[in-house]
């Protein structure tokens, strides 16, 4: 840099590189302090010894005697896999949100799809018909279904009155009434993407493939379902990703044979106030979690290279 | 194909739409039983609704959810169209792959996980600096920015993609500065993405029960907090009163949201935008 310039400096462009980092630095550090590195005081409180203190845990580094020491207690992590509890609460939300994830895309499908064909004045419409329940409070839509499965509820009542059942079915606090809680809670996630990607399917090939001799049902799994393939990706990720980590619907729906690793975790942090433990669970659930947002991220990116 | 009215899938979408709406209206029509028993139908009354305002512990619970989401809504629309523009404009710079994934995981992250990471951030940080003292409003504050940020940045994201580049390129020829450039061009362009993004950060905020029972301390309690805790003890005329006005207040600002939304461009964007997902 010539001296010219170093004394007389030119205030705009100084000027507009300081606004330019200001907005590169202010989201950036947000996000990078309180999203980033909490994860990293996961980690680290991961291998604490729970102590009775505040905060309940202890601290990995001692400064004595001029010698640094890190101790690095394994022990939570061990007492995750002797206890066949937590191993069987993984097992448990994967097999829930998985099951979960397939009943959103059976019924989410063939909505989406039927939402692209409808007649182009009504899609708007219908979109935000399936998108305004997501709005309302979650824990309001789960609170309703509590209501309604009772065994002195409204299905309930209705089923006798019909003489379908003798007796009362015992539907809430069961894992029935958790599938239905989360269809329920996550059915528009599922639905979105798959709209958005079936819209813009071009129907010159569908024409086509008509004109060929292809028949409507072979047309739609050699045609329409492969090509809406990023869209089930984003939706059953969109959908089984939060599932898997779910408290609120296992808490108010779920029975005892419920076994969630989201509640768990809860009941540890806030029943059991052992942090070290809950730091585990939630890092053991971020591993398992880690391939489907690494799916979701990479069918994301995908869909926007495709759109530009 | 579209002439069939009666399709397996026309079939399926009217029972969806059935089944997301049916839990709802039952709920509403419920508020306004006369009977404790929330069962059996003892004609229409309106009591539970005022027993509703007179409860002390819910209308206080209410302000401070109202603060802390109007306060958040609008700090994270801030932030947003700050990570917006950065992700836009600014084309490639260092670290943009860890920011986009930094501002796309909390869509899909579990709230337990989120909540605890920031809980163990803020006690690690009192300990060590001092700093937050307590944890209550502020606390709540910060983690709410935090999730919203994702949501606005998305629906702020995918209006300034659609945006014609050149306004902006021909009013910094004609002299405009960047910062003139953003608030008399950008800025106004981009207001219904804004009002939504608000919006929808509003009712996020509103609503959530997990990352607010993590990081608040005694004395801060919010809305979603006392109805879960009255919730765990069953179904009660109250609360469904209460779920009666929520979901009317929400579908209003919806409804604002969507039509805000249409209004500035008449296609279906619109509607994803409302969602936060620029699919």
């Amino acid at each position: 840099m010539n001296l010219s310039k170093l004394l007389s400096p030119d205030w705009r462009e100084w000027r507009s590189e300081f606004g330019r980092r200001t907005v590169i630095g202010i989201p950036f550090i947000w996000m990078l302090l309180f999203f980033l590195i909490p994860f990293v005081i996961v980690l680290k409180i991961s291998f604490a010894y729970t102590e009775i203190a505040i905060p309940p845990y202890s601290s990995l580094f001692e400064y004595a005697d001029e010698a640094l020491t890190i101790v690095l207690h394994l022990g939570n992590y061990i007492w995750l896999a002797d206890d066949p509890l937590y191993l069987s609460a993984y097992f448990g939300s994967v097999e829930i949100a998985f099951f979960g994830t397939l009943f959103c895309l059976a019924v989410g499908y063939p909505m989406a799809y039927a939402m692209a064909r409808a007649p182009k004045q009504w899609q708007s419409a219908l979109l935000v018909a399936v998108l305004l329940p997501s709005w309302t409070s979650f824990l309001i839509r789960i609170y309703a279904w509590m209501g309604i499965l009772r065994n002195n509820g409204l299905l309930n009542n209705l089923l006798l009155w019909m003489g379908v059942i003798d007796q009362p079915l015992q539907i809430l606090n069961t894992n029935v009434a958790v599938y239905i809680g989360i269809v329920y809670a996550y059915l528009p996630f599922m639905v979105l993407p798959i709209y958005s990607n079936l819209v813009k399917l071009d129907n010159s090939l569908l024409e086509a493939a008509q004109d060929l001799g292809t028949r409507p049902l072979e047309c739609f799994f050699k045609i329409t379902l492969p090509l809406s393939r990023n869209g089930i990706i984003a939706g059953s990720m969109l959908v089984f990703i939060p599932a898997v980590g779910e408290v609120v619907i296992p808490q108010l729906l779920g029975g005892p044979e419920t076994l969630m690793i989201g509640k768990i975790l809860w009941q540890e942090f806030f029943n059991n106030r052992d942090w070290p433990v809950a730091s585990a669970l939630a890092i053991v659930m971020l591993l398992v979690l880690l391939i489907p947002i690494m799916i979701f991220n990479h069918a994301r990116l995908r869909e926007m290279e495709e759109r530009s | 194909m579209t002439g069939k009215k009666y399709s397996f899938s026309n079939i399926v979408l009217g029972f969806g739409l059935m089944f997301l709406y049916l839990p709802m209206f039952i709920l509403v029509i419920y508020s306004f039983n006369a009977s404790r028993l929330v069962t059996v139908w003892a004609g229409f009354s309106i009591r539970w609704y005022g027993e509703l305002f007179r409860d002390r512990q819910l209308v206080d619970a209410v302000i401070t959810s109202l603060e802390i989401a109007v306060s958040s809504a609008t700090s994270a629309v801030i932030l947003g169209t700050m990570a917006a523009y950065l992700l836009n404009r600014y084309g490639r710079f260092r670290g943009r792959t860890l920011f986009s994934s930094m501002i796309t995981a909390p869509l899909v992250m579990p709230d337990v996980i989120i909540g605890l990471s920031l809980l163990l951030m803020f006690v690690s940080l009192s300990t060590s600096i001092g700093w937050p003292e307590d944890r209550g409003m502020l606390t709540i504050w910060i983690a709410h920015v935090t999730f919203c940020t994702a949501y606005t940045t998305i629906v702020i994201s995918s209006r300034l993609r659609e945006m014609d580049i050149s306004i902006e390129e021909a009013a910094m020829d004609l002299g405009a500065s960047p910062l003139k450039t953003l608030f008399v061009i950008t800025l106004p362009t981009i207001s219904p993405a804004l009002v939504s993004a608000w919006l929808l950060s509003f009712t996020l905020s509103l609503d959530d029960l997990v990352i607010s029972s993590f990081v608040a301390g005694p004395g801060s309690t919010t809305l979603p907090m006392v109805v879960f805790s009255s919730v765990r003890l069953g179904v009660s005329p109250k609360v469904n009163a209460l779920a009666t006005l929520i979901i009317f207040c929400v579908s209003l600002a919806a409804f604002v949201s969507w039509w805000m939304a249409r209004r500035a461009d008449r296609n279906q964007r619109a509607a994803y935008q409302m969602m936060g997902r620029d699919q």
